[in-house]
């Protein structure tokens, strides 16, 4: 038991905790936008995976890890607008899309990896994303030591809540974001342009997923493998009901989240006796406990996971 | 007078039904026109086309002598026209303030300076002598004021031409009055205002031009100083209209009183887990109608579905014929001979998406004779489909049709056949005759009164005060969840229940 208390009582561990939260909170964050709109987004898993799979090939490639995050963002545009395009335009359901999608992005990846890198007896590393020291959180007290010497997406990823806050509560974009996930024939009568918003809000949700999953690559562990985000797109969705759809409700959410999955990291490097394969699925059982208490539908957008038609 | 917006042939059709037929008006800078007909004349389709809902087929208008295109909502609102829904177009969970900004949006990406739009805000309803709370979220509002919020949402909009459409049908008349002086003042000011309505009086009242539609044609415009009632009442219905002849009051005997239903120190959480109705305790004897009067959001929805098994009571009992059936499932209740004709025949009365035939099913598909060991009779299913729609003269051409294409009238009479049919012992009728024309509405009384005769027992629910004075016996008032008043039908008149509705239980009591 000490030895768990010590393990998670120290620096290092409110470390891994942010290295753990960041690609959620990445994929989380952005996906607010998507739901508020009323637009569900599942397939925030496999938008991480091909972000993941495209920020490591490209920094590879190059061997420049910056343009592997500029290429991945313009990737990340594009996997909003395909979703996007099925379920807005063509109001396809957003369920089973969104599981098209995941298991177009498994296959995708795993094979194009097999064509590109082939397959090899040592994993092959890219450039990863340089450490930034930025002086003003350096000399902050204890944050500075949790967050100095993090990667850009780390910063990103969690200067986005504050960000996301202030877009909802003060500007008409944020507005028109919620008014269109409540009451989109509302929004229509007051001039505004539905389709238009529930683009722009997927497009950003398509981006800051295909962020999160490059902060598993180039922004971590530096190569790649078959289906490596391995359900933290889902866990992610969860993260965003958990929080209630609010900036810091998913915040809490990711934090919550990561947390459980760095624990479980030091669980197994304790030794205890025990398959680690126990320790590795407690994120998920986390998971599972959190929806347990936040089954209130009221929270949720009403407009939610319904294509919009006009008149009738 | 300065013609404000003229129509010139203005056509609207959908599939093989013409809506709107060659229609010409003209309205004037200053004036309250009314757009007087029954349901289903076009007056709302004609409005959708001025306001940029839809394109007309044919037809051209012009604002102020010149010809304007009107495609969508942000055209109309650029020249100055701004429409009140019937349905409010209203983001619920926003503030007030967020939802008139909303409306004001031009950019797509600004911030937004609330405290300046506010005080901006504030000094336009000052101005119109209008006051609503800024900081409330729509949904804690009651209907009236958020009817006032859509006007002020127009007027921030700077709207010259202001269309409301039905605007009193779900007003108090208390707040039907106070709309009544907004609407005075702003023609007062300059600017025009048309009102759609079915109601006679109404126009007569409000209006200082009325025009009177029927089939998607304008057929005839009266100055609202010589206008014949009767003629006006011909031209709307297109025929004379007889007053309902069922019996005024019931047949049953006061002393021989038996209560079949019982409620007792009921309390009812609504959705948002506030607790809507607050310890009601009301009967109903057999043979007799309980009128519910009350402002809509005043518990009468969440009384009525937890009567009919949809909704938990958290405290109290409910005795039917003296057996407890607090919370029982609606299978038993309908078992019991209970039925329920539900405030949103869409959402709970009915399957749009299933036929007129399957429709009738609803409810007793597992019963015999309608399903013998599991499977369906089609055979007699359709016989007795046949049947109702002639005993209740369902306009239908086809009982495979979809229900939802039925006009509103005729869903509702279906759903009325279907429950009526099983003999029912308690009828829970929530707002039965809502949005129906004078003829549904009619007809929809004398089912009742009828089924009261035979001796049925019926919960009738309604926000029209007129129709709760001629059908029922009793009328208790809602208000804020608890009985602000409980009244003979006989002995009351539409003042009383006005004040009540408005929670004036107080000046009443005193009055008393």
């Amino acid at each position: 038991m000490i030895d768990i208390l010590l393990a998670i009582l120290n620096i290092s561990f409110l470390q891994a905790i942010v290295n753990m939260s960041t690609p959620l909170l990445l994929a989380a964050i952005g996906d607010i936008y998507s739901e508020r709109a009323g637009v569900l987004n599942i397939g925030l898993e496999g938008m991480m995976l091909v972000g993941a799979f495209s920020s490591f090939v490209i920094s590879y490639h190059f061997n420049n890890p910056y343009i592997a995050l500029i290429i991945t963002i313009i990737i990340g545009f594009g996997l909003g607008i395909f979703h996007a395009f099925f379920t807005v335009t063509l109001k396809a359901d957003q369920v089973i899309t969104a599981l098209g999608e995941n298991i177009l992005a498994l296959g995708l990846t795993s094979t194009l990896y097999r064509i590109i890198i082939g397959v090899t007896e040592i994993q092959p590393e890219c450039q990863g994303l340089p450490v930034l020291y930025i002086p003003a959180i350096n000399r902050m007290p204890v944050v500075g030591d949790i967050m100095s010497g993090s990667t850009i997406l780390v910063y990103i990823a969690f200067l986005m809540p504050i960000i996301t806050y202030v877009i909802f509560e003060y500007t008409s974009f944020g507005l028109s974001i919620k008014a269109v996930g409540e009451n989109p024939k509302a929004a229509d009568s007051m001039g505004i342009n539905v389709n238009v918003i529930r683009y722009i809000a997927v497009i950003i949700s398509g981006i800051f997923a295909a962020l999160g999953g490059a902060s598993l690559t180039i922004g971590g562990l530096k190569y790649f493998f078959d289906n490596m985000t391995a359900g933290r797109g889902f866990i992610a969705f969860a993260a965003v009901i958990f929080g209630r759809y609010t900036p810091l409700g998913v915040f809490m959410g990711t934090l919550l989240f990561g947390s459980s999955d760095a624990f479980q990291l030091r669980l197994q490097t304790l030794g205890i006796q025990l398959p680690y394969h126990i320790f590795t699925s407690i994120p998920y059982i986390v998971t599972l406990l959190a929806m347990i208490f936040s089954r209130q539908t009221s929270f949720s957008p009403k407009a939610l996971g319904k294509a919009y038609v006009r008149s009738s | 007078m300065e013609t404000l917006l003229e129509l010139k042939g203005i056509t609207k059709v959908f599939g093989d039904n013409v809506a709107n037929d060659g229609v010409n008006l003209k309205i004037f800078k200053g004036e309250i026109h009314v757009l007087l007909g029954e349901n289903g004349a076009g007056k709302t389709t004609l409005m959708n086309c001025i306001s940029g809902l839809y394109i007309p087929d044919q037809g051209k208008i012009f604002w102020e002598g010149k010809e304007i295109q009107v495609k969508t909502p942000q055209d109309a609102a650029k020249c100055g026209i701004g429409m009140v829904h019937q349905h409010f177009m209203l983001v619920d969970n926003l503030t007030v303030l967020e939802n008139i900004l909303l409306s004001g949006l031009r950019k797509r990406f600004a911030f937004l300076n609330k405290k300046q739009k506010k005080r901006e805000v504030l000094e336009l309803m000052r101005s119109y002598g209008l006051d609503v709370d800024l900081d409330t979220q729509i949904w804690q509002l009651p209907v009236g004021l958020r009817q006032r919020v859509e006007i002020i949402k127009v007027l921030y909009n700077d709207a010259k031409l202001i269309i409301l459409d039905e605007p009193t049908a779900v007003l108090t008349p208390y707040e039907t009055e106070e709309l009544f002086k907004v609407l005075k003042f702003l023609t007062a000011q300059g600017r025009s205002v048309i009102f759609i309505t079915h109601k006679l009086e109404e126009a007569l009242r409000i209006g200082d031009r009325i025009s009177v539609m029927r089939r998607g044609k304008i057929v005839h415009t009266f100055s609202s100083t010589n206008v014949d009632k009767n003629l006006l009442v011909r031209l709307m219905m297109g025929e004379e209209i007889e007053e309902i002849k069922g019996k005024k009051s019931s047949k049953v005997k006061k002393d021989k009183r038996e209560i079949i239903l019982e409620v007792r120190d009921l309390y009812v959480k609504n959705d948002q887990g506030t607790i809507a109705v607050k310890g009601i305790s009301l009967e109903v004897g057999k043979g007799e109608i309980l009128g519910i009067a009350g402002v809509a959001g005043n518990g009468q929805s969440e009384l009525v579905e937890a009567l009919a098994g949809l909704r938990l009571a958290i405290k109290g009992n409910v005795y039917f014929k003296n057996k407890d059936i607090t919370n029982a499932p609606p299978r038993l209740l309908r078992d019991l001979g209970i039925v329920h004709i539900p405030e949103d025949r869409h959402k709970h009365g009915m399957i749009g998406e299933f036929s007129v035939k399957e429709n009738f099913l609803i409810g007793s598909y597992y019963r015999y004779p309608f399903s013998k060991r599991m499977r369906l009779q089609h055979e007699y299913i359709e016989k007795y489909a046949r049947m109702q729609i002639k005993k209740y003269n369902i306009k239908v051409s086809d009982i495979r049709m979809k229900a939802k294409y039925l006009s509103g009238g005729n869903q509702q009479k279906l759903i009325l056949a279907r429950e009526l049919s099983k003999f029912p012992e308690l009828i829970i009728a929530a707002y039965p005759t809502r949005g129906l024309d004078i003829f549904a509405t009619k007809f929809v009384h004398e089912k009742l009164l009828e089924y009261r005769d035979k001796g049925a027992s019926i919960i009738f629910v309604s926000s029209e005060l007129d129709e709760l004075m001629e059908v029922s016996d009793r009328i208790i008032v809602l208000f804020k969840g608890e009985i602000a008043g409980s009244l003979s039908a006989k002995e009351t008149d539409k003042k009383t229940l006005g004040f009540l509705m408005a929670g004036e239980t107080l000046l009443f009591s005193e009055r008393k």
